[in-house]
């Protein structure tokens, strides 16, 4: 068997577009990509990137047009597979006829949930996505917030190995947000495999061991969030004591801050070393230099043109 | 029978039931008991024919109203609505998705048929002040109505699976009134010559054959029903059923769910 948790092999997905004349629209190119079991992966990206429709060519709603994926080393339409996988889709929408007891009941059946163990867990799923008092409750009568806490109660009431949400956050208020942060936490100490799609990039950058960064359908970057920042940012901060900045160190950096007797300046990594000797031959005694690690944010943004975010988010 | 099919087929009776589809059997009431009492005031010595015609018709009708305004959502709606995608993620098959979804609707049908028959029953006696032995074969004519409700309900469902609910309306209930002619265009086809003879006799076999399964005016009239033709149309309705539901399971499992 695998070792990884998910294996995506070239999969790709081209739509035929128009009306009288089709014309193919790539909506995912072949895309490679592989999560190891227990690891919290990110799949970030603009709207209209291909996150979610790499996640419904995982959950078999969608047939790629190339390539392949496994699961837990099994194909992506293995009811085998599907017994161990959670799934909450992007702003899920359930049978609102039903409560929430009631749509947890039918999902466990339909999950093969064994009839003594159903009623159990799901007051312990509800319970667990704060839901416990409204369980009799029909869910046309909840809130937006709440059906995203139905969602995540479905996607891991069967006890699944791995679990793909779809923007789990979305919809939620901060103390939601909060709650679903600390569930993904838990979920990871338990071993389990996360999967999700995200553009709130403080989630990822809170949450992931990794993350994979996709736009217009392509895989841009994918690596530890320490690995991504740091490789491209490459600046670092030099402090030292005395007022003055040397004259050639002015040439080497627009960004100075004095506050009292002491000098903070961020200078590239390149210019690191010409820095620190001009400091030096100007007698300055240095206090630090640390590496300066950019946000998630800032990689994204300049991993992704202007006019390319643009682009994404308007498709 | 996979167990989740019947998971599926006893939600989507939920659904029905909890749209208030089963209302209908209030007004179904109300048209039986106004019709027997007006009835039981106008016709001489034909009561009983009116209120078999007027009741088997309404099952019918009714019936088919709920068959083809509900088969066309079940699959659309969950697409559109997306509540397919936390069922499809489990081990659930595609084709055990449609097949539970027909069974429920067929289900519902099946339990509104039966309040129905007991309100024409039930009519008759208040008209007749008896039951004959003939009207057994009010029961041969409920059977083949719910015949035709299989066979609408698998038609709905197809048309479910790859066209918007207008449009499958429309498809649905053109067949039903085509199908409704079936003999007569049977009758057409053999007139024809040539190619059109051919053409004909296919479209002529190819719709579902309502006609044949239209008992109501010779049991009104109490005639006897044969057991060959019981047998022959009851065949005739579960392989074309059959084959519009497999229809159906074969589009639904091509299709890509954007």
């Amino acid at each position: 068997m695998s070792m990884y948790a998910i294996e995506i092999l070239g999969l790709e997905k081209t739509y035929a577009v128009g009306f009288w004349r089709k014309r193919p629209k790539s909506a995912l190119r072949p895309l490679d990509l592989s999560v190891e079991a227990g690891e919290v992966f990110g799949f970030l990206g603009p709207n209209g990137a291909g996150k979610t429709t790499t996640l419904k060519l995982l959950m078999g709603l969608v047939f790629p047009s190339g390539g392949s994926a496994r699961i837990l080393g099994m194909g992506i339409n293995d009811p085998r597979m599907k017994a161990q996988i959670g799934f909450l889709p992007e702003q899920p929408y359930f049978y609102d006829y039903l409560t929430a007891n009631e749509l947890l009941e039918y999902y466990a059946q339909l999950s093969g949930v064994a009839a003594k163990e159903r009623r159990r867990k799901v007051v312990e799923v509800l319970t667990r996505v704060g839901l416990e008092d409204v369980r009799g409750t029909q869910l046309r009568k909840f809130s937006k917030g709440m059906l995203q806490r139905v969602g995540i109660a479905q996607a891991i009431l069967h006890d699944p190995k791995v679990l793909f949400f779809d923007e789990p956050m979305s919809g939620l208020d901060p103390i939601g947000r909060r709650e679903v942060r600390d569930l993904m936490e838990e979920l990871k100490q338990q071993g389990k495999t996360v999967f999700f799609s995200t553009h709130i990039l403080s989630d990822a950058e809170s949450l992931c061991d990794r993350v994979a960064i996709i736009h217009l359908g392509e895989l841009r970057g994918v690596g530890a969030v320490a690995d991504l920042t740091s490789s491209v940012e490459g600046k670092v901060e030099i402090i030292w004591h005395g007022g003055a900045v040397p004259a050639s160190l002015q040439a080497l950096t627009s960004k100075c801050h004095l506050r009292g007797d002491t000098v903070r300046a961020v200078v590239r990594e390149a210019n690191q070393d010409a820095a620190i000797d001009g400091l030096r031959q100007a007698g300055i005694r240095i206090i630090s230099v640390t590496p300066v690690r950019s946000s998630l944010e800032e990689y994204f943004v300049r991993k992704l043109k202007p006019s390319e975010t643009a682009a994404g988010v308007r498709s | 029978m996979s167990v989740r099919i019947l998971h599926i087929a006893s939600n989507t009776f939920r659904e029905v039931v909890r749209d208030r589809v089963l209302y209908n059997l209030i007004a179904f009431t109300l048209l039986m008991s106004g019709a027997s009492i007006l009835v039981g005031q106008i016709s001489i010595g034909i009561e009983r024919l009116v209120v078999v015609n007027l009741g088997l018709t309404a099952v019918s009708l009714f019936g088919m109203v709920i068959a083809i305004f509900i088969g066309i959502g079940l699959v659309s709606k969950e697409i559109e609505k997306r509540t397919l995608y936390t069922v499809l993620s489990r081990p659930v098959g595609r084709w055990e998705f449609i097949v539970g979804k027909f069974f429920g609707l067929a289900g519902t049908l099946v339990v509104n048929t039966v309040f129905m028959a007991v309100g024409v029953f039930a009519a008759l006696l208040y008209v007749s002040g008896t039951f004959a032995w003939a009207d057994a074969w009010i029961l041969v004519a409920l059977y083949f109505i719910v015949l035709q409700f299989l066979m609408i309900t698998a038609i709905a469902l197809l048309f479910s699976t790859f066209s918007s609910p207008l449009l499958a309306a429309v498809f649905a209930f053109s067949l039903f009134v085509i199908g409704s002619f079936a003999e007569d265009l049977r009758g057409f086809a053999a007139m024809a010559h040539g190619v059109s003879r051919i053409l004909a006799t296919g479209a002529a076999y190819l719709v579902p054959n309502f006609s044949s399964l239209n008992i109501i005016t010779s049991v009104a009239h109490q005639q006897p029903v044969a057991g060959e033709f019981i047998a022959s149309n009851s065949l005739y309705a579960l392989v074309y059923t059959a084959m519009v539901l497999c229809g159906a399971v074969l589009i639904f499992e091509c299709r890509n769910l954007k």
